[in-house]
């Protein structure tokens, strides 16, 4: 597990570093977790090497959420006016992406080749 | 005014959350959504006992930290499931596409018609992207960033617990497009929902959060553009 966790912190870092370097907007653990999965694919390291440290996060993401999730409890006091742009851009809209995300690829895709 | 330590904060978050999920596994009930459950257990506890979000938060940082490397952990299924997910590059960058320009439009359009303020229309604009992206879209637009932050968890929470029924309902059976879609809509908090569908569902997910936030990033300052020209705004 620590060998694992000390794994993913080092991409981490590396992730960090290469999004101030190269100035692209992409957080460094996103760019960190498409650089572990190139490390991956190209034999660098072994999956079981980070296995047991991904499963234990991955199981529990969700939670990593909540603190951040608790801090809408300081918008509860915007205007009613506010409210209700808020609303109106988020709930058809969060709808909207999934049909049109969801609808798109599964048409592209070819029936019994990517899993359609 | 109370100041708990942040090793209660820490406490109360697990102590709630492991009970929140219990319920859910137990009920198996889509409402009963860990986090929206966690979140409104623990609001209720900080108005009642009057501790400010900024003192929880102390301990809430220590939880939050593990998200970055957890979001580096979603390259092991994303390896695993390379194979099949490349033989649909350009369906997957299609939809993600079609995703980001819907993500933003759909939610500048309709807060600009109902009078909201330009800050306001900036904030809301990146909503669907992770929040790291989405402050910085927010500021580049003249956005406020914790009023950016509030709605990407707001969406986030909305899209994992709403999406995997409104998915069923409409017919998107496709693992990758599954995930896809609920990393799309919601980022990571979809994504934490899509990977208890399983590993496609959950790389795909954690693939389209990358690609979703970098196209946004990009295209966000024309489309709100575009928008607020089509509203006749200024």
């Amino acid at each position: 597990m620590i060998p694992g966790l000390a794994i993913l912190f080092c991409f981490l870092a590396v992730g960090e570093g290469a999004g101030r370097l190269a100035g692209i907007p992409v957080p460094g653990s996103v760019l960190g977790m498409l650089l572990l999965a190139a490390a991956l694919r190209l034999g660098l390291l072994p999956a079981e090497s980070v296995q047991a440290a991904a499963d234990a996060l991955l199981d529990n993401l969700s939670l990593l959420f909540v603190p951040a999730g608790v801090g809408l409890m300081l918008y509860f006091d915007l205007p009613a006016r506010d409210w209700l742009a808020v609303l109106a851009a988020l709930v058809p809209s969060t709808f909207l992406v999934l049909a049109a995300v969801g609808w798109v690829q599964q048409l592209l895709e070819r029936p019994g080749r990517a899993e359609g | 005014m109370l100041e708990p330590s942040p090793v209660l904060s820490v406490a109360a978050t697990l102590v709630v959350f492991a009970g929140a999920r219990a319920l859910y596994r137990r009920s198996r009930f889509f409402l009963l959504n860990p986090v929206l459950l966690s979140v409104a257990v623990l609001i209720a506890a900080l108005s009642l006992t009057r501790v400010p979000y900024d003192s929880y938060m102390k301990g809430g940082e220590v939880i939050q930290f593990f998200l970055a490397p957890a979001v580096v952990a979603l390259g092991l299924p994303l390896y695993r499931q390379l194979r099949r997910l490349s033989r649909a590059v350009l369906p997957i960058l299609a939809s993600t596409a079609v995703g980001s320009l819907v993500g933003v439009l759909s939610a500048v359009l309709p807060a600009g018609l109902l009078g909201a303020s330009p800050a306001l229309i900036a904030s809301l604009a990146p909503k669907s992207v992770t929040t790291p992206i989405a402050i910085g879209v927010s500021e580049i637009l003249g956005g406020l960033p914790p009023l950016t932050a509030a709605v990407v968890i707001a969406t986030g929470i909305l899209g994992a617990v709403l999406g995997p029924p409104f998915l069923k309902a409409i017919g998107v059976r496709s693992p990758t497009a599954f995930g896809l879609a609920m990393g799309a809509a919601s980022h990571g908090i979809g994504t934490a929902r899509a990977v208890e569908e399983g590993e496609l569902a959950g790389a795909a997910s954690g693939l389209a959060i990358g690609l979703n936030g970098a196209l946004t990033a990009l295209a966000a300052p024309w489309l709100v553009r575009l928008s607020l020209a089509l509203l006749g705004l200024p």
